[in-house]
């Protein structure tokens, strides 16, 4: 028998993005919670945040992220490998947003398959596309940061649901004479599974509107909060603080591992882009790496909000768009969020 | 090991590193959040750095109950000891 012929380095060949048009600015925000534009601004370094309208899908997002990183990559859809959707928002346990996606783009029958690693999970699917290139088992992957977070938030919910935006990023990935993608350094703390996540599980959504219908008020429940604060839809919520020092002060380390095991100094970073969670956390992480001024820093934040799996794509677009000179540099890029579980990785910019 | 002015001079370094308040404004008695006005995140900066200078281990869900000057003086002398 064969096995599959090994290549030696991939990169990003390309990357597109989708950002939807619906704008939520912090004064919105106030008509819900309890806070101002200036409490937000300073907290967390958020703006605005766009959200998708009721007609727009994870999986059109998706779509039109794609189809920007396939023209930039000079790729067709039908010569892709493997299409991979990274992806807490998508509204099904099955099938897969990645399915659809492939369908759509004309990539069928290429395998299809969505990651479930939150706001990690593009770091997830670079370190899975660049390992089906290099063993062979693909030539050219699409990787999809896509998120519809506003499906899964509660607008009066004060830990989490003010930060969070929608979008998707895409990159193309393929074969690379030079080394493209550096080392990932990712890894998981289940110990930690209930510091970020749902507020319920499916089946307590199920024993919920069984109780419900059987008293005759399920359209009053899925309205309503139960005794214990929930409503019927789970929703996200976090434990700030934890998250905030866990972020900080524990990926600092694994971001610095992936510049040591890719052979690269600080200096010679082209770009940092950390996934956009919080504007102090990614001040704070610049601080403990120690990045020198030349080093240009992502702060999609501030327009997109915190959105998931498509924050380090977005904001990676943002970057280049507005700062051409930087493709060929490199980039160090890092996500981390519920599982807990992260990513991180140096990657020559397309 | 640092007696109690030694921690509260270290703590005043650290909460006017993080917030620009003048360390003779650290007192014992001022709280955390209605004195000091500091905020989740910037308490969070603040414990790290503690943990850091003072060689002791102050857990999250111990962060809550410090809510004085004092109260952290002492959970450093007393973790120190």
């Amino acid at each position: 028998m064969r096995q599959s012929q090994l290549r030696e380095h991939s990169r990003i060949l390309g990357m597109g993005a989708f950002r939807p048009d619906v704008i939520v600015t912090n004064d919105d925000v106030c008509q819900w919670i309890e806070s101002s534009d200036e409490w937000i601004r300073q907290r967390t370094g958020i703006v605005t945040r766009h959200r998708a309208g009721a007609d727009t899908s994870v999986v059109d997002m998706a779509e039109g992220a794609a189809l920007e990183a396939l023209e930039k990559a000079g790729i067709e859809a039908s010569q892709l490998g493997a299409v991979i959707v990274s992806t807490v928002s998508h509204p099904y346990a099955t099938p897969s947003a990645a399915a659809a996606l492939a369908d759509r783009l004309g990539a069928t029958p290429a395998p299809a398959f969505d990651i479930s690693a939150a706001c990690a999970g593009y770091c997830y699917g670079i370190a899975q596309g660049d390992a089906l290139v290099r063993s062979g088992a693909a030539e050219y992957v699409l990787v999809v940061g896509a998120e519809k977070l506003s499906d899964v938030i509660d607008n009066s919910e004060r830990t989490i649901s003010f930060l969070l935006g929608d979008g998707a990023g895409a990159v193309v990935i393929g074969p690379s004479d030079t080394p493209g993608i550096g080392p990932s350094v990712w890894g998981s703390d289940g110990s930690k599974w209930d510091v970020i996540g749902m507020t319920h599980s499916l089946s307590d959504v199920r024993e919920l509107s069984l109780a419900a219908e059987a008293a005759g008020s399920l359209s009053a429940a899925a309205a309503e909060r139960d005794e214990d604060g929930k409503k019927l839809w789970p929703t996200l919520r976090q434990d700030g603080q934890s998250v905030f020092r866990w972020a900080v002060w524990e990926m600092a380390k694994v971001a610095q591992r992936a510049l040591d095991e890719a052979g690269v100094k600080p200096e010679e970073l082209a770009a940092f882009v950390p996934h956009q969670a919080n504007m102090r956390i990614i001040d704070e992480m610049i601080k403990q790496l120690k990045l020198p001024e030349s080093v240009a820093v992502a702060r999609d934040i501030a327009d997109a909000g915190n959105t998931s799996a498509a924050s380090i794509p977005l904001a990676t677009h943002r970057l280049l768009q507005e700062n051409p000179q930087l493709s060929g540099g490199l980039a160090l890029q890092i996500g981390f969020g519920a599982g807990l579980v992260f990513g991180a990785q140096v990657i020559v910019l397309p | 090991m640092a007696s109690n002015e030694e921690i509260l001079a270290g703590l005043a370094e650290i909460v006017n590193e993080e917030t620009g308040l003048a360390p003779e404004a650290v007192e014992l008695d001022k709280s955390f959040t209605d004195d000091l006005d500091i905020d989740s995140i910037s308490m969070m900066t603040i414990v790290v750095n503690a943990e850091e200078k003072f060689g002791v281990r102050i857990p999250d869900e111990e962060v809550k109950n410090l809510k004085t000057v004092g109260d952290a003086v002492d959970f450093i002398a007393n973790a120190q000891a």
